[in-house]
């Protein structure tokens, strides 16, 4: 598994990324700039990381949408590669039309930066293989703008066939409104597409995986797809 | 159409009539008015120091560890494995009430890029923000603005904002206090200065457009608040952090190569003080043309550009054959890139605007003549002893803890570290409120970094000079609580005006009391920063000496918390006579401020110091949390709440009132937690340190002396209470 970094100008948690993905794989991930037309050959998966593209002064990751490099990963998609996008990455994904929904300010209208917990929903797919379904893991919020939305009929489609990846829980496992932190519909932290070869999540697995850190709870995810 | 400039016009400009004098003197004619421009924002205070410096020189600023001090664009420290650490903090007062977003944002800008200027990555930022009483009208706007201006711009330019302080008091009303650190890492070969040289080398203007904002904004910070202040809004700059981030990128790539020789933020009083520093320090001339200027409105004038404090914008000085090489990285990043002069050997700057020379100015006695005043000080009229025996135990133990733990000052911090990103960059080791000071890990090294910022300004109301080396040694303190060794810190002077004797004389005593524990600790200033005029209507604020410590661990892995480990013995290191006076106790449960602050014995503090930072790192202590506002049972409270982890306490010594003991504020002293107390008291007693067993961890509750019973949930909902209700916020917390 060979993965590449896309890198918009504003992204900020492209180092986080590197080192998650590197402890897992252990090669370091391409770094692939924004205004490339085309993916460097043999990568398998492509990660857009968290930060604010182009400043987030217009819709979060409506700019970057429109990058050159987005014709490119949607493509990657669209052939069945991974692709994996967190925070302003699940932003962009939206934005580009890969993923439903979208992601509106948070219900606080605040930043939030704290921990969170996430109850797995499905755990046969190349990104959760390393858990288990039901399973409640810890995991970092940090962002102003992901409060999941779409219409009923989306969310109903997305829960019938089962691409709901991740819901805010408590740390026991209860999906409850006091741990949907940002206000997310149907506690809604992270989904796949069809073919369940693309994520979009709002929090970040990447950094929690070094104990020093605080806890590895996040490294079961980039060693399922190490192993896919 | 060019304003006459004479003495009334430049007294408007805030200079005096001797500096306006001495201008003419210097330049033998009078001066355009772009030229008195410069004069007033070189000589305002803000840039030249005028009334602190003589005090400034009064502290120790070497150690062998320390590569740059103070007098480059911020403070350079050898960190050990070839690596330097680069930091300062730096004053947003007056523009963050005045608009206390864009403020706060552009402060947080401003301190980044005299990290990033030197060749450091930005690792961690710090604040310390103090504010008007909560029940003033107008500081819960502050208090918001504020809170959001600095997590807009850190959690942007993907900064961890690690920790800070947030203290409330009406002194600050009409003058909140945003003192913003920064923190960046650089090879210490590596590292850039701002002294310009090379005859004919191109000056080399990069980032932002220049826009008609802030001008004037050093004059601003360099006079008293009146009613009327509020309308000087469009002194304060606007930020973009999303442009930061990119000059960051851009810069940090370009001091990869061999093409920069020197290079210097625009900051305060913009273009006019980078050029102006840049060529005095080289000792060379500098030549500009605004035409080239990237300016983001037309028909600006020359004074507009020189005085401009529009932000995100760099003045570099390059090798000529590198400029192709400069132009391609900043058009990488969709950033401006002009060259607008270069450097002479003159010795006088030159400003030169639609081919009129504006401005023509030699640079050695604009520097050297700079306004220097040793203003008349008052000393501060010393309080009593406060005798702990003679203040009345009104709540007991108990009822004065939860009160204690839930006001203002001592309530959870959360509501206003949950809305700052401090974990972006992944090597977050402590974050906001897990220990005494930050730890933030160097990327792919074990060692790491431990950062804290410190203030007490009630004890430097009341004994300045008590109360300056408290604050040092109240920083040197929290980084080794929690294993670091200290190494340095950055001062920010918060006063009024400096003009009255008794302000000037409080300045005076805290530069006295912050030497002598720099001295004694072996901890240098190597970079800061002086905010006077803090005044509003008269009415000045506590005298605010904010210190901003940083320390070193060689292994990350080493560094303690304070959250309480379960089955183990408290016992507090450093001696306890019960100091009531200007204590929170005092304060929270009878209203009043008053007494002499606790003294502080630096020879208890650097042996103290010495002896639990040993004892973390042989793996004794496994939980530390230096005793300070609220005093021992405070403390204690602080760490059961950080886990979950209750205790039950023995009765105190019978000499010292049961409150005093318990509530006093004693300075040198640590809480700790260790395995085998009797061991460890033996091992202090024999080193001559004072180390007193309180009890023992464990439960759910906290089990009092006096026999009373408080759980850990009853004192976290106390805790937790005050900034939600205040703020009216809805957010919701998932407690881990």
């Amino acid at each position: 598994m060979k993965a590449g970094i896309v890198i918009f100008p504003g992204i900020n948690r492209e180092r986080d990324m590197t080192i998650a993905l590197q402890s897992s794989f252990g090669a370091a991930p391409h770094m692939i700039w924004h205004k490339d037309t085309g993916l460097p050959d043999g990568i398998d998966l492509v990660v857009i990381p968290g930060g604010f593209s182009f400043g987030d002064y217009l819709r979060c990751g409506a700019m970057a949408a429109h990058s050159p490099i987005m014709r490119a990963v949607a493509e990657h998609a669209a052939k069945g590669g991974y692709v994996l996008g967190v925070c302003n990455g699940f932003q962009i994904l939206t934005e580009s039309g890969v993923l439903p929904g979208a992601l509106l300010r948070n219900a606080s209208l605040r930043f939030l930066s704290m921990d969170c917990h996430l109850k797995v929903e499905r755990a046969d797919t190349a990104f959760t293989r390393q858990y288990h379904t039901g399973q409640t893991f810890r995991s970092i919020l940090a962002h102003g703008d992901g409060n999941y939305f779409a219409d009923d009929a989306t969310l109903d489609r997305l829960e019938h066939d089962n691409l709901v990846a991740f819901r805010y829980a408590t740390r026991t496992g209860t999906i409850a409104p006091e741990a949907n932190l940002n206000g997310s519909a149907r506690s809604i932290a992270g989904i796949f597409s069809p073919n369940l070869r693309v994520l979009g999540l709002m929090p970040h697995p990447e950094d929690l995986v070094d104990p020093l850190m605080g806890g590895t709870d996040g490294k079961p995810l980039f060693d399922a797809l190490a192993a896919a | 159409m060019q304003t006459q400039v004479n003495e009334s016009l430049a007294r408007s400009f805030g200079l005096s009539a001797q500096e306006y004098n001495q201008m003419l003197a210097i330049m033998g004619r009078i001066p355009s008015f772009t030229e008195l421009g410069v004069f007033s924002v070189m000589w305002s205070e803000h840039c030249s120091y005028k009334s602190s410096r003589v005090w400034l020189k009064q502290l120790p600023t070497k150690a062998p560890w320390v590569i740059h001090g103070p007098g480059e664009n911020a403070g350079v420290v050898d960190i050990g494995d070839g690596l330097a650490a680069i930091f300062k903090m730096e004053s947003h007062n007056h523009p963050s009430f005045i608009e206390p977003y864009q403020g706060a944002a552009t402060g947080v800008g401003g301190i980044l890029r005299d990290v990033f200027t030197m060749g450091a990555r930005p690792i961690a930022n710090l604040n310390a923000l103090r504010f008007g009483s909560p029940d003033h009208p107008k500081t819960k706007r502050v208090v918001d603005g504020v809170v959001r201006g600095v997590g807009g711009y850190g959690n942007c330019v993907g900064v961890p904002t690690v920790g800070g302080e947030v203290n409330f008091h009406p002194s600050y009303d009409g003058n909140p206090l945003v003192n913003a650190m920064t923190v960046g890492i650089a090879r210490k070969d590596r590292i850039f200065l701002s002294a310009a040289a090379g005859i004919g080398n191109p000056v080399v203007y990069v980032g932002s457009k220049t826009g008609r904002d802030g001008i004037h904004g050093a004059t601003m910070a360099s006079t008293e608040f009146t009613a009327d202040s509020e309308d000087k809004r469009p002194t304060v700059q606007v930020g973009d952090p999303f442009t930061e981030k990119l000059l960051i990128e851009a810069c940090l790539e370009l001091m990869a190569t061999d093409a920069i020789v020197a290079i210097q933020d625009m900051g305060a009083a913009g273009l006019t003080s980078s050029a102006v520093e840049m060529a005095g320090k080289g000792g060379v001339g500098i030549e500009l043309d605004l035409d080239q200027v990237p300016a983001r409105e037309t028909g600006m004038s020359a004074y507009e550009f020189m005085l401009s404090e529009s932000q995100e914008r760099m003045l570099m000085v390059l090798r000529p054959d590198r400029e192709q090489l400069a132009r391609d990285i900043f058009q990488k990043w969709d950033l401006d890139f002009a060259i607008i002069g270069h450097i002479t050997e003159t010795g006088h700057i030159v400003v030169r605007h639609h081919g009129v020379t504006e401005v023509g100015i030699p640079l050695a006695p604009l520097n050297d003549q700079a306004p220097l005043y040793t203003r008349p000080t008052v000393d501060t009229p010393k309080q009593e002893r406060l005798n702990p025996a003679r203040v009345e135990d009104r709540l007991g133990l108990s009822r004065a803890l939860e009160k204690l733990v839930g006001c203002p000052d001592l309530c959870s911090r959360a509501w206003v570290w949950d809305q700052y990103d401090s974990t972006v960059g992944g090597q977050t080791v402590k974050r906001p409120g897990a220990a005494d000071a930050a730890v933030v890990k160097l990327e792919g090294l074990k060692r790491a970094l431990a950062l804290t910022t410190d203030c007490t300004p009630r004890y430097c109301l009341a004994d300045p000079e008590t109360g300056g080396a408290q604050a040092v040694a109240e920083a040197w303190r929290n980084l080794t609580a929690v294993g670091a060794r200290p190494l340095a810190i950055t001062d920010n002077m918060n006063f009024g005006n400096p003009e009255k004797p008794e302000i000037m004389g409080q300045f005076a005593a805290a530069i006295r009391g912050m030497a002598a524990a720099c001295e004694a600790l072996d901890f240098p200033v190597v970079s800061g920063n002086v905010s006077l005029y803090n005044e509003t209507e008269g009415k000045g604020i506590l005298p605010t000496p904010t210190i901003g410590g940083l320390g070193v661990l060689e292994d990350a892995a080493s560094a303690v918390g304070l959250a309480l480990p379960p089955w183990l013995d408290i016992v507090v290191i450093g001696a306890t006579v019960g100091w009531l006076g200007q204590s929170l106790w005092l304060r929270e449960v009878h209203g009043r401020e008053d007494g002499a602050p606790p003294p502080v014995d630096l020879a208890a503090e650097k042996t103290n110091g010495d002896f639990v930072r040993t004892h973390i790192l042989n793996g004794t202590i496994r939980a530390c949390h230096d005793v300070s506002d609220g005093g021992i049972l405070v403390a204690l409270a602080e760490m059961a709440m950080a886990s979950g982890i209750g205790a039950r306490l023995w009765t105190h010594p019978r000499d010292i009132p049961g409150h005093a003991f318990w509530f006093g504020e004693d300075q040198a002293r640590y809480l700790v937690a260790v395995p085998d107390h009797a061991n460890f008291t033996r091992i202090a007693e024999a080193a001559g340190i004072p180390a007193v067993r309180l009890g023992t961890s464990g439960g759910q509750d906290l089990t009092l002396p006096d026999g009373g019973t408080i759980s850990i949930a009853a004192l976290r909902e106390a805790h937790n209470r005050f900034f939600p209700a205040w703020m009216n916020d809805g957010t919701k917390k998932d407690t881990p």
